[in-house]
């Protein structure tokens, strides 16, 4: 396996280079427009920018739930590649969105997920949505993530 | 609301004019208070290129957006529910395929409903996701916030 993303430091850097490539090859994560604003190790910030073409609620202007379900699972499973001592594919068993209130119109909403607990075969994952800060969040989520087994190419994501 | 129209026709006319159905590219096929959502297969939707599978964010969305239609399908409220909050099992990797969804209301209380859906490609019985949602009914009148 590639020694850059077999160690976890080395891969977390490595994200920290591709931020926006790590979007970039998600077809629908391009559709969405959110891009990846800081990694930590076992935590991942992102951001979903106000856009039009995400909206639910056409009287309010309020971006539909789904765009957050789209960052949130999105950020949760980067958040287990930047927690994972090797690197892993990792797929969403279940993911659990409690929406407390609704975003305002026209506004950012960041994203923010980490990465609890890693088991042999799961990873467990929290992540809130919100647009100031934690104190008063849009949308609180909760995951579990598949490890998957090794694949003989194992990449990030990331372009060559 | 016009008197005239069907809860179907009410349903369909509310998806036109919602942008993010339009951006799913999402359609639904209602015989009374029977529905079948349908997402035709785009590169967009695509999660994961290696393996050209569905983001599993579009197939939530596709799924809540089901168990949202199929809600006010079979409810009387004027405008479209609110998620309180939904959990989404992914069963399988879903394929660069057309995605199915149907949706089951479990139970229809006065301010909430509790509402499960599935979605499905070539075989109906190997759901690629499932979803279990609790919903506010927005009722006319009452506060919306």
């Amino acid at each position: 396996m590639d020694e850059s993303i077999s160690s976890l430091d080395k891969r977390i850097e490595l994200m920290r280079q591709h931020m926006d490539g790590m979007t970039q090859v998600v077809p629908w994560a391009r559709e969405t427009g959110f891009k990846v604003t800081r990694v930590e190790r076992g935590q991942v910030w992102g951001v979903q920018p106000f856009a039009e073409h995400l909206v639910g609620d056409v009287d309010a202007q309020v971006i539909h739930g789904g765009a957050i379900t789209t960052l949130l699972d999105n950020l949760s499973g980067m958040a287990c590649a930047a927690s994972l001592e090797e690197f892993r594919f990792v797929a969403t068993l279940d993911l659990r969105i409690d929406y407390m209130r609704p975003a305002d119109s026209g506004r950012d909403i960041i994203g923010e997920a980490e990465c609890y607990h890693v088991t042999k075969s799961v990873a467990f994952t929290r992540a809130w949505a919100y647009h100031d800060s934690r104190d008063k969040v849009i949308a609180t989520a909760q995951g579990a993530f598949a490890i998957n087994k090794p694949r003989p190419k194992a990449s990030l994501g990331v372009p060559e | 609301m016009s008197e005239t129209l069907s809860r179907g026709q009410q349903l369909e006319g509310f998806l036109k004019r919602v942008p993010i159905v339009q951006t799913l590219g999402m359609r639904c096929d209602i015989k009374g208070d029977d529905m079948t959502t349908v997402l035709p297969f785009q590169d967009k939707l695509i999660g994961n290129f290696t393996i050209k599978a569905l983001h599993g964010g579009a197939i939530g969305t596709f799924l809540e957006m089901t168990a949202m239609a199929q809600l006010f399908l079979v409810s009387d409220v004027e405008r479209p529910a609110r998620t309180i909050n939904i959990t989404v099992d992914y069963l399988r990797q879903g394929k660069a395929e057309d995605l199915y969804g149907r949706a089951r209301v479990i139970k229809l209380g006065r301010r909430m409903a509790s509402v499960t859906a599935e979605a499905w490609q070539s075989e109906r019985d190997k759901p690629v996701a499932a979803l279990h949602g609790h919903f506010l009914l927005n009722r006319s009148g009452e506060q919306s916030g």
